[in-house]
């Protein structure tokens, strides 16, 4: 158990690529802490330095208040669970768990009484005997992180675990993450680059890009605060819906019409901006009342229902938002491949499921404008978390 | 369909013939008894030990036999233990001069052993390396060498490289991972490694017979081609026969053994798996 922190960490390649710009980050004691982004952020990078597998060129690594940069990663006292596992396949369940407590040369009655207890623990016991060779993906899953329970370390680091679980799978072995997590209280670090998985798993969750640090805060702060266009659009499914939109004074006109800006989100935007809207920040104007709110109308073009939730597509006329900061996390998730629908933009409204819009009829629907956000176009900087800053 | 596997069935009976007929021949002829050697029939009239109980009773052959045995197995075990180590560090580091090591391996496997033997006889009389085990363990290493690190860095590139690392978290020093995770998953490349090399030696002739003259370090090739008949007049047909039945069996028997094992080496990384 210990705190990690990174101070200024920088790691370029020989080529000059820097893949973790100054980066700074204070995980504490027995914290869960994600480290979430696309691929190529530098997100794993970041953590195999923290590991001791990959050296850092510049910065302070501590471990537990020590600095540790030039540990080796046996030195650490820290355990690893890897994407793809990286089980020792002639060894048995048994001798994979126990393989780093005999390194350390820990008695074998201790080891064996240690491996026993993490196999009751992860459900394992039948399988002691067993090669992974012969195990499920789930299973194989439980064996690495049993691997790393039974050594008790200072901390944990954890490399995209679920990945290569399909997706029921994925949702079990998340919750069990969790709970194993806070029954063992140990400092966690936790690579994904599913942001579901960061924002149901972490105690805080750091968003980077392309290097650099954007935000770390807890998910729930995360989602409804983002310092800027890039976290705003990568937390959160279905993403925030952009619209190219102008400030005047407190009047802020989109391509759905007109609204006046609450009081708390006014702050020094002015001009052409960049407007974010959640999408379960706009609802079926009949079942509102009259909440106060900015109401049009917009014809459907899709509907889908899930039962507990209900999403209903639009289109508008108006510029297509391209920013850096959008074409990259599209690129991401692989929309950028798509074909563009109509001659129109989408967004996505997720309804109450008591609405009852049809898809290809006008529809009235009613958008929360106290839950805006605006974003500057060039720098991608948020303008109302700023605001709500200073205010 | 019958037609074409009776093409390819006849194609190979006459492959196998044309291998095997020599074999046939000489193992006929070493179970022949010495009085009906020349009496020009295939199928011997009369089957006898004779010439196998002869030459075990010969120490030119059975001191040979010891030379042989020793000399491939410790110049496989250093083989491999040196290819072991060129070949990991080839497929784990990125390091400048690598492809230039492979080429030059690549050009002494390439090397014809005859044009350096001349040299090596000077040098190895003026080293006193001549007949002695040493001085055919150098030759013999020296040229499976090229062909054990490509066959091994084949296998050690299909290792996945996370399992060095997990190890390294674990708490294993980088010797520990070699020989706790990674030695242990390229022990059949290893092993496949080793009867090439041990195949190769085993075989040798030409720096057998150059660079050996008596049996304190000739080995069986070396041997046969210098085994004196019964009297001067009589040719040895028949121990070199039972001689070379003797050396070609277990050759042939661990081959057959790990065919699969040996194709699979010398295929090992050309296409994934």
């Amino acid at each position: 158990m210990a705190e990690i922190e990174l101070n200024d960490i920088t790691k370029r390649y020989p080529d000059g690529f820097e893949a973790v710009k100054h980066m700074d980050l204070g995980i504490k004691d027995g914290e869960f802490m994600i480290l979430v982004g696309p691929s190529g952020c530098g997100k794993s990078t970041a953590l195999r330095m923290i590991a001791g597998l990959e050296d850092i060129t510049e910065g302070d690594l501590k471990i537990g208040g020590e600095v540790v940069n030039e540990r080796a990663p046996k030195d650490r006292d820290i355990a690893m669970v890897f994407q793809n596992y990286a089980l020792y396949p002639h060894m048995t369940v048994r001798e994979n768990m126990g393989f780093a407590l005999k390194l350390a040369g820990v008695d074998r009655a201790e080891i064996d009484r240690k491996v026993s207890e993490a196999a009751r623990v992860l459900d394992l016991e039948q399988h002691l005997d067993r090669k992974p060779a012969n195990l499920s993906g789930g299973q194989r899953q439980r064996v690495a992180m049993g691997r790393a329970i039974v050594r008790d370390p200072k901390a944990f680091l954890m490399d995209e675990p679920l990945s290569n679980l399909d997706a029921k799978l994925r949702v079990q072995m998340r919750a069990e993450v969790s709970r194993l997590q806070h029954q063992l209280g140990t400092t966690t670090v936790y690579v994904t680059h599913d942001q579901v998985e960061a924002m149901t798993l972490g105690d805080r969750v750091a968003v980077m890009r392309a290097g650099i640090l954007q935000q770390v805060d807890t998910p729930k702060s995360l989602y409804e605060h983002p310092v800027n266009l890039f976290v705003a659009g990568f937390i959160g499914s279905p993403a925030m819906n952009f619209f190219q939109a102008s400030v005047d004074g407190d009047r802020v006109r989109f391509p759905l019409g007109e609204f006046s800006l609450p009081a708390q989100k006014r702050g020094s935007a002015s001009g052409d901006v960049l407007l974010g809207v959640r999408p379960e920040d706009f609802e079926d104007a009949s079942l509102i009342g009259d909440k106060p709110g900015h109401t049009f109308d917009t014809k459907i073009t899709l509907v889908e229902s899930l039962g507990s939730d209900l999403f209903a597509y639009f289109e508008y006329r108006g510029e297509h938002v391209e920013t850096q900061e959008l074409a990259e996390l599209a690129a991401d998730a692989g929309a950028a491949d798509l074909p563009s629908t109509g001659d129109g933009n989408q967004a996505i409204a997720r309804l109450e499921p008591a609405s009852d819009i049809q898809a290809d009829a006008t529809a009235r629907l009613w958008m929360d404008v106290s839950k805006v956000h605006l974003f500057d176009p060039r720098t991608g900087e948020s303008l109302t978390e700023r605001a709500a800053a200073t205010a | 369909m019958t037609r074409r596997y009776f093409g390819w069935g006849s194609a190979n009976f006459v492959v196998f013939v044309a291998a095997m007929f020599p074999v046939f021949w000489i193992l006929m002829l070493s179970l022949k008894d010495p009085t009906t050697l020349g009496d020009g029939r295939l199928w011997p009239a009369k089957f006898s030990w004779e010439n196998y109980k002869g030459i075990f009773q010969q120490s030119v052959f059975t001191d040979a036999l010891r030379n042989s045995i020793f000399i491939a197995l410790i110049a496989t075990f250093i083989a491999v233990i040196l290819a072991s180590a060129a070949a990991y560090a080839i497929a784990r580091l990125d390091f400048p001069g690598k492809t230039a090591i492979l080429t030059a391996a690549l050009a002494i496997a390439m090397f014809p052993p005859i044009s350096i033997v001349g040299p090596l006889y000077n040098m190895w009389r003026n080293l006193g390396l001549f007949d002695t085990w040493l001085g055919l363990i150098i030759p013999y290493m020296t040229f499976t060498l090229p062909l054990a690190i490509y066959t091994l860095s084949a296998f050690f590139r299909e290792i996945p490289w996370d399992l060095e690392q997990a190890a390294a978290v674990d708490g294993a020093t980088p010797f520990q991972a070699f020989t706790k995770v990674i030695a242990p998953l390229a022990a059949p490349g290893v092993f496949t490694t080793a009867i090439l090399v041990f195949i190769f030696a085993w075989n040798d002739f030409v720096f057998a017979v150059s660079l050996t003259s008596t049996p304190h370090a000739q080995t069986v090739p070396a041997a046969i081609s210098q085994f004196p008949g019964a009297s001067q007049f009589q040719q040895p047909t028949g121990s070199i026969a039972a001689a070379s039945m003797v050396v070609t069996v277990p050759i042939v028997i661990m081959v057959l053994l790990f065919q699969r094992r040996i194709v699979a080496g010398l295929t090992a990384g050309a296409v994934k798996g």
